[in-house]
C-alpha cells in the first residue's frame, strides 16, 4: 500500500524460552509494584530494577560483546521488551540508553566513546535521556536555539532544554544543539550537532516540572556557559538533525507505542466477568492488540534486516497511541467505580491522566500523520 | 502442508492482478449489480485453474494454502471483481479436505443462515454441518429465490438442499464451523483489498481535485484523516495475513482467534475508511457516476457478512474472559510460539 509495507515476522525460535525466564524474573521483581508504577511503566525510574535486568543480560542485547553487549537478534530484544511492558516494568532508567543512545554511541560514536559508555549502558549503570524539544520548539524542531559554540579544547553551551523526561535522574543527556547559526529560514535543518552531555555539570541546572498527576517526570534544563570537551560531539558536526531522524525509525517502533495502558486490562479482566458488554469490548481490544503487534514486529524485523523503515513506525506509533489511549476509555465504560476493587480504580485513575502524554512524546499525532500523508503523497 | 508456496504464489497473483486489470473493472461491476453473470470472466479465472487452487495437485488442484488464498483474495477486493471465486475456492478446499474430489465449474460455499452470492450460478452447493460433515449437491433443479445483498447489490440467493451427492468429514483441525471460518477469512481478506482501492482513489482524488487554489490534499485537515486511513488499511492488511498464516499453521479451526481478529479489524477499518474516503471525495463520491461505491457499498456488506464485528469480538472477548486476566498476555503471545497444529 502505497509504498508502505507491513510483511509478516515471527518470533525467534528462542522466544518461549526467554519469555520463560523474563516471566520468572518480572513476576517477583514485580510483586509489590504500585498500580502507580505500573501506569507510569516506561517513564517509571528504578535504578536497582535496571542495574538487576542489565546483570541478567536485557540491556544492550544486540550490541557486540565487545561493548558489554550480547549479540542477540534485534526480535529477541523485542522479547524482553514487550513482556516488560506487558507488566508495566519500571523501565526508565535503561530504556532510552538501550534504544537510542546505546544505538546511536555504536554506528555514529568514536571508538573512545564506545567503550567509555557502552559498557555502562549495556550493565544498567548509565541512564540517560533525551534533550530535543526547547520553549519555543516543540514539533518545529529545527527551529531549535539552544547553541553550541566552538571554543578551545571543546564547546561552550548555552540555551534551554524542556519536557526532558526523568533529567534530574539521568546521568547523561544526548541533545540536539544548534553549532552554526542560521541564516536561510529554509536551511534551519543545517548546522545542528548532537552532543553527550554529563547532566552533572556546572552550568547545568535542572528544574523538574510537576506533570499533571503531581509527579517529578519532567524537567526544564538550562545551560549557562557549559564546557562540553570535543570528544563528547557525537558524529559529524552539522549533521545533527540527520542523524536525529534516522534515530527515530528506533524511536517510534518499539512495542511501547502501544503497550501503554495494556497492564490495566489485564488488571481489570477479571472484574469484568460480571459485565454483559464486556465481552464485545475486550474482544475488539484483544483483535487491534494483536494487530498491532504484528505491525510492530514487522517493523522491527525491518530494522533487524537493517532497513529504516521510518514511516512504517510513524504510523504503527500513530495506530498504536489511538489504541492505548482508547483502551482505558473503554474500560471506564465498564468498570463500576464502586465495585471495581481500589487497586484497578487506581491504576486508571493513573493511565488516565498519563495517557494524555501518549500522542504527544517522541513526535505528536500532527505531525506522525503529517508523515504519513507525505508517504501517500499528498503535498 | 507447507504453510506457502511461495514461487506459485508468487505467479499466481501476478497472473490473477494482470487478468484483473485487463477484463475487471467499474463497468464490469455495474453490469454484475444487473444480476447479468461476468460468464467472460469466470472463463479466464477457470482458465488459469483459480477455482481449484486450494486443493491438493492429487486431486487436480494447485495445493495452495489458506495464506496464499488470502492473498488472491485481497486482489480480488482490490480489482472489485464480481464474482463468487473466493468461495468457490474455499468450497472447493473443504471437500478436498473431506475426502471428495471437488467439481469443475462454480461451487457456492453455503454458510449457515446466510444467502449464497450467485447461488443461481452455481454449479454445485457445498454444506457444512455442526459435526463437520461436508456436503456436496449438484446446482441443476434447485429452486433458488434470488435476491441481492444490500448496500452491496451482489446477487445472493437462497435455497433449500435435498440429498448430496457426496458427503464426508473434516478432519478437526478445520471444524465444524469451517463454512463460517472460511467466509469471514475471505470476506476479511476481501475487505482489506478493497480498502487499498479506496484509500489510491481518496489520494488521487485528493491530489487532483482544486479549491482555493490549490488541491485539498494540501489542506492539513484533509491530510490527517487520510492518514486515519492509511493507518486503517495497513492493519486490514496485516490482520488479514495473520489470519491466513495462523489457517495455513493451525487449520481453520485452529485460526479462530486470528480469523476473528481479521474480521473484526477489517470490519471497522471498512467503516472508517469509507466514511474517510467518501468525505474526501465530497459530492462526487455520493454519485452513481462516480466508481468509489462500487468499492464501498461492497465492503459495507461484507462486513456484516459472516459475522460482523461485534459476532466475533464477543466470541473471542468471552474466551479471554473465561481464562482470566493472568493468562491474557501469555495467550496473546504464545499462539505462533508453541505450534498447535493438529
Amino acid at each position: 500500500m502505497a509504498g508502505l509495507r507491513f510483511d509478516l515476522r515471527d518470533t525467534p525460535a528462542t522466544a518461549p524460552a526467554l519469555r520463560a525466564e523474563l516471566r520468572a524474573f518480572l513476576a517477583e521483581a514485580g510483586k509489590d509494584w504500585s498500580p502507580m508504577v505500573r501506569a507510569y511503566s516506561w517513564m517509571g525510574f528504578d535504578r536497582e530494577f535496571s542495574r538487576e535486568v542489565g546483570r541478567r543480560g536485557w540491556i544492550g542485547m544486540t550490541w557486540p560483546k565487545a561493548y558489554g553487549g550480547h549479540e542477540r537478534s534485534a526480535l529477541e530484544r523485542y522479547v524482553v521488551l514487550e513482556e516488560m511492558l506487558a507488566v508495566g516494568a519500571p523501565v526508565g532508567a535503561h530504556w532510552i540508553g538501550d534504544r537510542q543512545s546505546g544505538p546511536l554511541i555504536l554506528r555514529l560514536g568514536t571508538e573512545e566513546q564506545r567503550r567509555e559508555f557502552l559498557p555502562r549502558i549495556a550493565s544498567g549503570e548509565l541512564a540517560f535521556c533525551i534533550g530535543l524539544s526547547e520553549p519555543d520548539s516543540g514539533s518545529d524542531l529545527a527551529s531549535l536555539r539552544t547553541r553550541a559554540e566552538k571554543v578551545p579544547g571543546g564547546w561552550r553551551i548555552n540555551g534551554r532544554k524542556v519536557w526532558t523526561t526523568n533529567a534530574h535522574l539521568c546521568d547523561f543527556m544526548i541533545a540536539l544543539l544548534r553549532t552554526s547559526p542560521v541564516t536561510d529560514p529554509r536551511k534551519k535543518h543545517q548546522g545542528l550537532s548532537q552532543f553527550l552531555i554529563d547532566c552533572r555539570l556546572s552550568g547545568i541546572t535542572i528544574r523538574p516540572i510537576l506533570d499533571l498527576a503531581g509527579e517529578e517526570g519532567f524537567n526544564e534544563v538550562t545551560f549557562d556557559n557549559v564546557f562540553v570537551p570535543d570528544n563528547m560531539l557525537v558524529g559529524q558536526e552539522g549533521a545533527g538533525w540527520e542523524q536525529a531522524t534516522a534515530e527515530l525509525a528506533f524511536e517510534r517502533s518499539g512495542p511501547e507505542r502501544y503497550l501503554s495502558s495494556l497492564p490495566l486490562l489485564i488488571a481489570a479482566l477479571d472484574d469484568l466477568r460480571a459485565e454483559p458488554a464486556a465481552p464485545e469490548v475486550v474482544g475488539r481490544l484483544l483483535a487491534r492488540a494483536a494487530t498491532l503487534r504484528q505491525m510492530s514486529l514487522s517493523v522491527a524485523g525491518m530494522l533487524q534486516d537493517g532497513k529504516a523503515p521510518a514511516r512504517e513506525a510513524a504510523l504503527v506509533k500513530d495506530a498504536g497511541n489511538d489504541y492505548e489511549q482508547a483502551l482505558p476509555e473503554k474500560l471506564r465504560d465498564l468498570l463500576d467505580p464502586i465495585r471495581t476493587p481500589p487497586q484497578v480504580q487506581e491504576m486508571l485513575g493513573y493511565i488516565t491522566m498519563v495517557a494524555r502524554s501518549y500522542s504527544l512524546r517522541g513526535g505528536t499525532r500532527e505531525i506522525l500523520r503529517g508523515i504519513i500523508a507525505r508517504q501517500l503523497g499528498l503535498r | 502442508m507447507s504453510e506457502t508456496n511461495d514461487d506459485l504464489r508468487g505467479i499466481l497473483l501476478e497472473q490473477v492482478e494482470r487478468l484483473l486489470t485487463d477484463r475487471s473493472g467499474p463497468d464490469l461491476l455495474r453490469v454484475a449489480e444487473r444480476g447479468e453473470w461476468p460468464a467472460a470472466l469466470w472463463e479466464e479465472v477457470e482458465a488459469l485453474g483459480l477455482p481449484l487452487a486450494l486443493v491438493p495437485e492429487a486431486m487436480g488442484g494447485a495445493g495452495l494454502g489458506w495464506g496464499d488464498a488470502v492473498a488472491v483474495w485481497q486482489v480480488l477486493g482490490r480489482h472489485g471483481a464480481p464474482l463468487p471465486l473466493a468461495g468457490s475456492m474455499a468450497a472447493a478446499a473443504l471437500l478436498a479436505a473431506a475426502g471428495i474430489t471437488p467439481p469443475s465449474g462454480l461451487i457456492a460455499l453455503v454458510v449457515p443462515g446466510e444467502a449464497v452470492p450467485w447461488g443461481r450460478q452455481a454449479g454445485h452447493v457445498v454444506t457444512v454441518d455442526n459435526a463437520g460433515q461436508v456436503a456436496l449437491h449438484a446446482a441443476a433443479g434447485l429452486d433458488w429465490q434470488q435476491g441481492r445483498s444490500l448496500p452491496g447489490r451482489e446477487p445472493a440467493d437462497r435455497a433449500s438442499f435435498g440429498t448430496p451427492q457426496a458427503a464426508g468429514r473434516l478432519p478437526d483441525r478445520l471444524g465444524p464451523e469451517a463454512a463460517l471460518r472460511a467466509g469471514a477469512l475471505l470476506h476479511a481478506a476481501q475487505i482489506a483489498g478493497a480498502l487499498e482501492a479506496v484509500l489510491a482513489m481518496a489520494v488521487e482524488y485528493a491530489n487532483t481535485r482544486q479549491q482555493f487554489g490549490r488541491p485539498i490534499g494540501a489542506f492539513q485537515a484533509v491530510q490527517q484523516q487520510l492518514a486515519l486511513c492509511a493507518a486503517e488499511v495497513a492493519a486490514a492488511g496485516v490482520a488479514v495475513a495473520q489470519a491466513g498464516r495462523a489457517a495455513a499453521r493451525r487449520g481453520l479451526a485452529g485460526a479462530e482467534f486470528e480469523i476473528a481478529s481479521a474480521k473484526v479489524v477489517a470490519g471497522e477499518a471498512a467503516g472508517t475508511g469509507a466514511a474517510i474516503a467518501h468525505q474526501v471525495h465530497a459530492a462526487i463520491g455520493f454519485t452513481d457516476e462516480h466508481p468509489l461505491h462500487l468499492f464501498t457499498r461492497r465492503m459495507w456488506s461484507w462486513r456484516d457478512a459472516c459475522g460482523a464485528e461485534r459476532f466475533w469480538a464477543r466470541r473471542i472477548g468471552q474466551a479471554a474472559l473465561a481464562r482470566g486476566g493472568a493468562a491474557l498476555w501469555p495467550d496473546l503471545t504464545a499462539r505462533d510460539e508453541t505450534e498447535i497444529s493438529a
